[in-house]
């Protein structure tokens, strides 16, 4: 991953409260073009809030989110045009049809109407759904609804592309799909993505971060991660040595 | 962009069999009160023309069938409002439009407007079957267009209301328990003040409606619609903004 890459997403002391309970605190995160981040964590460490704050559907307590060098609080437009998100539920419509439900999006995304019949085929195609355009959403099983969340967070080609548990819910050929699918999204545009699965990280994230407890408490490449201590320990003991040497 | 949602949520109505079957169902009720009001006129119309200016078609059928609408329209405001934010809401599909570059006003009139273009069509169809008494008897289209205008601004207080409504909470049913309990409550308090001149009759949406209906253009009336679907619109914008603040 070249450091000479624009920064496409920078978050600086974001901090989120809920009621009194601070679940974010002093988060700071940058992102570069090509570049795949994944955020690890147990539940509850903050992964989920801080995604939803990133794409900005929450509002930080305070802490500045830039996009492009666009403002998230100030330019919410210009800025949000360039993110792609999906939560943890993906957000289908599910009496509507796939291709329907996917012009949808790419139109609330701004898309060029001139652009939208070839983002609609092109994100079809990367996502695997050809035949499923006039079938209803309500009707696909989980893998191919997840997969329509993917389609439908990358249709407008945002240069941000964040993923709150991508895989999760799928067979093991649909998430070799779908991890095949993120890593040719990172070569070209930033993902940052949320996982319990060591193995992800393995195979797609040029770089991890580990949250607990609102905070970031280690950042590294995953290739470094991987050589953590003596380098001879696996992925999994690495990361309970590292979140259990920060509880004590 | 308010178009867009505007469209999607118009179409989307007629995805759901529930909506073919209210449709189907209000047309039934709208036939069967039409006739019966045709009904009863044509068995007076010997008698009402021997009196100099006696009431006409219009006045017979028309306007008691436009206040059954604007009441039946309590009714089905809020069954069709409940499910525009409260539904999105508990579907978790709110974030979609959270997160997509629109403004929270542009997301709350695209609902508004998809909305009321398919009860405009209910209005359409009632308005319709009343113009096909033109075939026979000359019409007071100014007192029937009045009628209509009035019941669609009382439809727009009404949406605007259960939106409102739908904005807080995630459980549709609710919502639609609480835009209709507003609403009744607000006709109880207009119907309960008996002289014509009491305050509290002014709150009353219902109210307002009665001059539209009689065929007087009365602009107080009108302020009065403008402002209260104004209010309740802007009421559900702030809403959008604190889910954004309070999660």
């Amino acid at each position: 991953m070249p450091d000479t890459a624009p920064i496409t997403l920078s978050a600086r002391n974001l901090t989120r409260r809920f009621g009194q309970r601070e679940v974010i605190c002093g988060l700071s995160l940058e992102l570069r073009r090509g570049e795949v981040l994944s955020l690890l964590g147990h539940n509850g460490a903050g992964k989920s809030t801080t995604l939803q704050m990133l794409s900005g559907a929450l509002l930080p307590h305070s802490g500045q989110i830039e996009i492009c060098g666009y403002d998230l609080a100030r330019q919410p437009k210009e800025a949000k045009a360039r993110i792609g998100f999906l939560p943890e539920m993906p957000p289908l419509y599910r009496e509507m049809r796939v291709d329907d439900y996917l012009i949808y999006a790419a139109k609330l995304h701004r898309t060029p109407p001139a652009q939208i019949a070839y983002a609609l085929a092109e994100t079809k195609r990367r996502c695997g759904l050809h035949d499923c355009g006039r079938k209803i959403i309500g009707t696909l099983s989980k893998g191919y609804q997840q997969r329509v969340g993917i389609a439908q967070a990358i249709i407008h080609d945002p240069e941000v592309i964040i993923l709150d548990e991508p895989t999760v819910g799928l067979d093991p050929s649909q998430i070799r799909d779908i991890r095949t699918l993120i890593r040719e999204l990172g070569d070209t545009h930033s993902v940052i993505l949320s996982t319990h699965l060591l193995g992800e990280v393995e195979s797609v994230c040029d770089r991890v971060e580990i949250m607990q407890n609102g905070r970031l408490i280690y950042g590294d490449t995953s290739a470094r991660m991987m050589q953590y201590g003596d380098g001879r320990m696996k992925l999994e003991d690495v990361f309970i040595q590292i979140t259990e040497n920060k509880n004590q | 962009m308010i178009l867009t949602i505007a469209l999607k949520e118009f179409r989307n109505l007629f995805a759901l069999p529930s909506t073919w079957f209210i449709l189907g169902a209000l047309q039934f009720i709208f036939a069967w009160f039409f006739l019966a009001r045709m009904d009863a006129f044509l068995q007076v119309q010997a008698q009402l023309a021997q009196i100099a200016n006696a009431p006409g078609a219009t006045l017979a059928v028309a306007v008691p069938l436009f206040g059954t609408l604007a009441l039946i329209m309590m009714i089905l405001a809020p069954v069709f409002t409940m499910r525009l934010l409260a539904e999105e809401r508990r579907n978790q599909t709110l974030i979609l439009l959270m997160t997509s570059p629109v403004s929270g006003a542009h997301i709350v009139l695209g609902k508004f407007i998809g909305l009321m273009i398919f009860l405009l069509l209910i209005i359409a169809s009632c308005t319709l079957m009343v113009l096909t008494l033109a075939l026979g008897t000359p019409l007071d289209i100014g007192l029937l267009l009045s009628n209509a205008l009035g019941l669609l601004l009382l439809t727009a207080c009404y949406t605007a209301l259960g939106l409102y409504v739908s904005s807080l909470t995630a459980q549709p049913m609710v919502a639609a328990i609480g835009a209709l309990a507003a609403l009744f409550g607000m006709w109880l308090v207009e119907i309960s003040a008996v002289d014509n001149d009491n305050a509290w009759r002014a709150l009353a949406p219902t109210s307002h409606f009665q001059s539209f209906n009689v065929g007087l253009l009365n602009s107080a009336d009108m302020v009065y619609f403008m402002l209260f679907s104004t209010v309740f619109l802007l009421l559900t914008i702030r809403r959008l903004h604190n889910n954004r603040m309070y999660g």
